[in-house]
């Protein structure tokens, strides 16, 4: 069983449905990647398990819990981390003090974990004192990522965190991501960039039209010549 | 020598002098502005109200204190009054926006429909202080009535032109610097501080990482309280309480915050020195300091104003219309959609 | 149907009441409260033309409705020849340089462009240099004309022609006025529209104070040509004198009621004649945009409309109204008194007008205006009685008393205010609600 997972899910914001019996999950210190076209539904499956938008059917289990009632503050303490695809970083405030909202519900000292987020993003301990908005686009991304590590979050899910950075940004973030894996959190991503996503995933879930299409490890999606033909350029 | 010195005593009397205070009154009333508006997202047109409400109150119970004998020597007795009127506005605050903003919160409504329940709130607010304290004018201040004398100064130094320093001035300079480092310090320093400025920058963002909305804007609504009743209170120190002031004042108070940039701290507390030293210099007579900086012979026969005194609320429009066409976002860059 | 027969039920129970105050107090008070209602209902259209259609918040409104009075003084007065000999040449010649700062200035911007910042020092100097060469040329011209007779004159007088076209005069100058606010303030956020026409207004009624030599300031301009006939020359004909003693009512009285049905007669043909414009507008495909821009900006300016273009017609219509219905209360006023356009107020009535009457809808529009401004004479009496009620259990020279029957006039601000609020909050539609298409 995963830990944490959003079963069968189906539901939309509203109206129409755009899920229909999806389900995608991850394990701890594995990289789950979710993948498709445009319109296929990952930001909404993603959305789903964090609770911005009700199920109509399914439910979301974390460590066995069922946790779809809960609002999306509410998972965030349950150590849930979400990072958003736009407006991610109160761009008028400094690195440091977006990590120290970051960590705004936490009430211990949190010293220890902002020093590791430094540790892993090198280059936001360098420019801690500059407004996030002044930053590039990587940089910013990974102030984004690192905002959601600082409450310790169980599981980390990214939406699109790649979209609109240069290849060698790409390429470095993603270098982060294995490295934050590593240290038991759970990864769930949401990529547009399908072929360097499924690299380094160990699940990938391809999603059609709000449905599960292929489910599999990275390197078998990959090697799948369907889901090449169809998803990864030949 | 003589000459210029006695331009640089004319123009510190009749600008320098006024313009810093002034300035300060409008820089605190901006401030409470634009924390309204950082925060609730609206512009709130019945501040001007609630600045006559903090003084109404401090006014009333400086009356009492004097009454009973109370005073503070040569500082006014208003100051000892100043915490209940402070906390009276507060109050008033957070009652109005239990019960008339939390609604259109719910409900996420559009920014005109705030200002004009912020107008309706004005209107409430205006009649029930005239209600209680009538139209007419107040004064209350007491103490020492100046710093420095124009006789003592010209005395000093030999000059023709004297400088005086009233007490309420100096007051008001001296509160409003606390209260802006006392300000600064929250916002920046503390963590409640930090999240309101989180809350303000990206409100979706500062949900997900927890931050209470409705704590957020119970601070907003204190601050912007205390702002105005000290504001309201420093100006009728100043010059005097009438309720029909508070209405004027209105536009200068916008324009500060509009030309520093809304949503700005820093900004609007810019935007009322400009707006404070702009409406005198262009109100100034200068019909003297060109009589000292000319030859003789050339001094002008009028009072050589560039506007008369009568239009220095025009003053702030128009410097509020150049920004407008200029940089809409202000000096400080705030938010204008 | 049925809303039809309830908007008509309302608006009979609206004239109903004007009846029984004419009953119960005297027919000329009816007749003087009806025809400020009806100037309030033309009033409230212009604003729900801006409000209701476009969703702007008009904040100076009484500003506009003063450049209505100024039209009246300018056009109807007869010029005061001694004025125009002293000064007449060098005020108009410094107006001609003002004006003409403004189109240099406008055009060496446009013109400019590719300075870059120096544009703005440029056009610095042009205002400033213009601005003085005006002042240079026009002060001493002022203080002349403002010399001549103060207490009887001391300005330029008018043009001296019908009054009546002081209506549509005044409904351009409101128009200009707007033209230029809302180029500036359009576009942006909605809240400084509002701080814009409140600034504007606030300037405009200083102006209208200050400048002797238009208006005489505060010194009022009285005696203001009339379109109707005078109560004197009406006592003096022969059928009312009859017609009187045929009824047993007073001459005065009869004279007086006379004239002001002859005011309301008009009022009412202006109101038909921009109610009928207000509604085939709305009805239009023109409304229909104007609509569907208001409920949904993004969408419609995807759709390439060009949205601020649109606001700015509707709210230089909207002010064009509000000049008229202006330039119609100095008229029947008969004099032109820049002090009673008490900043804020006026405007507010006209606003809790538009909420309550039902915003988005002309018809509400007019019964809005009816109700509030009846409701707002008559609180002053009501209010009264009710404080002397209140206060009757207490001592005759109580100090509290004094103070609670001194500023029951505040009540009404109070009353007025908690109108609005409630009806924004349990009510926000309105008496009549706008009708969804």
């Amino acid at each position: 069983m995963s830990f944490l997972i959003g079963e069968n899910m189906t539901g939309g914001y509203g109206g129409a449905d755009i899920l229909h019996d999806c389900t995608i999950g991850v394990d701890k210190g594995e990289i789950a990647v979710v993948v498709g076209p445009n319109g296929a539904g990952k930001s909404t499956a993603m959305k789903a398990v964090f609770g911005m938008l009700s199920l109509r059917e399914g439910k979301v289990l974390m460590d066995g819990i069922d946790i779809t009632a809960l609002k999306p503050q509410e998972r965030v303490r349950h150590g849930m981390g979400f990072v958003p695809q736009t407006n991610n970083v109160f761009t008028s405030l400094t690195v440091e003090e977006n990590l120290e909202m970051g960590a705004f519900i936490r009430r211990d000292d949190f010293s220890d974990t902002m020093a590791q987020v430094f540790d892993l993003f090198p280059v936001l301990k360098e420019k801690r004192s500059q407004l996030a908005g002044e930053l590039s686009g990587g940089q910013r991304q990974q102030v984004a990522v690192g905002r959601a590590l600082m409450t310790r979050p169980e599981v980390l899910m990214l939406d699109e965190t790649t979209a609109g950075v240069s290849p060698i940004v790409m390429d470095e973030l993603f270098d982060r991501v294995i490295e934050v894996a590593r240290t038991g959190i759970a990864i769930l991503m949401v990529e547009q960039n399908a072929k360097q996503a499924l690299n380094i995933a160990d699940k990938g879930y391809v999603l059609v039209q709000g449905r599960n299409r292929y489910t599999d490890t990275g390197a078998a999606l990959i090697a799948n010549p369907e889901v090449r033909k169809a998803f990864l350029g030949g | 020598m003589t000459d210029v010195l006695n331009t640089l005593a004319l123009v510190s009397n009749f600008i320098i002098v006024p313009g810093l205070a002034y300035g300060s009154q409008l820089a605190l009333g901006a401030l409470g502005i634009t924390i309204v508006y950082a925060v609730l997202r609206f512009s709130n047109f019945a501040h001007g109200e609630m600045m006559s409400f903090g003084a109404m109150i401090t006014i009333l119970v400086t009356w009492v204190l004097q009454a009973r004998g109370i005073n503070l020597g040569p500082l006014p007795t208003a100051l000892l009054a100043l915490p209940l009127g402070i906390a009276a506005t507060i109050g008033l605050c957070l009652v109005t926006d239990r019960l008339v903003y939390r609604y259109y919160r719910q409900k996420r409504a559009s920014p005109v429909t705030y200002l004009i329940v912020s107008v309706g709130v004005m209107f409430l607010m205006g009649g029930l202080i005239r209600f209680v304290i009538g139209p007419n004018d107040q004064i209350f201040a007491d103490g020492a009535r100046f710093i420095m004398k124009a006789k003592e100064f010209k005395q000093m130094t030999g000059l023709n032109e004297g400088l005086a320093i009233k007490s309420s001035q100096g007051v008001t300079v001296l509160t409003a610097v606390v209260i802006v480092v006392v300000l600064f310090w929250f916002l920046n320093r503390t963590r409640t501080g930090k999240s309101m400025r989180a809350y303000s920058d990206n409100e979706d963002l500062a949900l997900l990482s927890g931050i209470n909305p409705e704590q957020v804007v119970l601070i907003a609504w204190i601050i912007a309280g205390t702002l105005a009743a000290v504001a309201g209170t420093l100006y009728g120190l100043d010059k005097s309480y009438k309720p029909f002031t508070f209405l004027q004042l209105l536009l200068p108070i916008f324009a500060s915050a509009i030309v520093g940039g809304v949503g700005n701290p820093l900004g609007a507390i810019a935007g009322g020195f400009v707006i404070a030293f702009s409406e005198l210099i262009v109100t100034f007579a200068y019909k003297k300091v060109l009589g000292y900086l000319l030859p003789t012979g050339l001094a002008p026969e009028g009072l050589a104003q560039l506007l008369s005194t009568d239009y220095k609320f025009s003053v702030s429009f128009m410097i509020l219309v150049i920004v407008l066409l200029v940089k809409p976002t202000g000096l400080f860059s705030g938010k204008t959609l | 149907m049925n809303n039809l027969y309830r908007n008509l039920l309302l608006f009979a129970v609206m004239l109903a009441l004007v009846a029984v105050v004419g009953i119960s107090q005297s027919w000329n008070v009816a007749l003087a409260i009806l025809n400020l209602c009806l100037i309030s209902a033309i009033m409230t259209l212009g604003v729900n033309i801006q409000w209701g259609y476009a969703g702007l918040f008009n904040a100076g409104v009484m500003g506009f409705a003063a450049l209505g009075g100024l039209a009246a003084v300018l056009i109807s007065m007869p010029p005061v020849p001694a004025a125009w000999q002293a000064g007449g040449n060098g005020v108009v010649t410094g107006l001609a340089f003002g004006i003409g700062t403004v189109l240099v200035g406008i055009v060496s911007w446009r013109k400019t462009a590719h300075l870059g910042g120096k544009r703005y020092w440029l056009t610095a100097l042009i205002a400033v240099a213009g601005y003085t060469l005006m002042r240079w040329v026009i002060d001493p011209a002022i203080v002349a004309v403002e010399a001549v007779e103060p207490a009887k004159t001391g300005f330029l007088g008018g043009f001296g022609l019908p009054i009546m076209l002081s209506w549509l005069v005044g409904g351009a100058f409101a128009a200009a006025i707007a033209w230029l606010v809302g180029k500036v303030s359009l576009g942006l956020r909605s809240d400084y529209l509002a701080i814009a026409t409140l600034g504007i207004s606030e300037i405009i009624i200083y102006f209208l104070k200050n400048e002797d030599w238009l208006t005489r300031g505060v010194k009022n301009v009285n005696g203001l040509p009339r379109p109707v006939p005078y109560e004197i020359d009406l006592q003096h004909t022969a059928w009312l004198q009859n017609w009187v003693e045929t009824y047993g009512i007073s001459l005065i009285d009869a004279s007086s009621i006379i004239v002001k049905l002859c005011y309301a007669g008009l009022f009412v043909a202006v109101l038909v004649v921009i109610l009928w414009l207000s509604e085939t507008a709305l009805k239009s495909p023109w409304g229909r945009m104007m609509r569907a821009i208001r409920d949904n900006e993004t969408a419609a300016s995807a759709m390439g409309k060009n949205v601020t273009w649109r606001h700015l017609q509707v709210f230089v219509l909207g002010s064009a109204v509000v000049g008229m219905a202006g330039a119609m209360l100095t008229t029947l006023d008969g004099q032109f008194t820049p002090t009673a356009y008490q900043p804020l107020r006026f405007t507010f009535l006209i606003w809790v007008m538009v909420i309550v009457g039902g915003s988005g809808n002309n018809f509400g529009s007019v019964l809005g205006g009816f109700v509030i401004w009846f409701f707002w004479i008559e609180a002053e009496p009501i209010g009264l009685a009710l404080m002397e009620l209140i206060t009757s259990g207490m001592a005759q020279d109580s100090p509290l008393r004094h103070h609670l029957l001194d500023n029951a006039a505040h009540m009404r601000l109070m009353t007025m205010g908690l109108v609005l609020l409630l009806v924004l909050r349990f009510a926000p539609r309105g008496l009549i609600p706008e009708v969804k298409r």
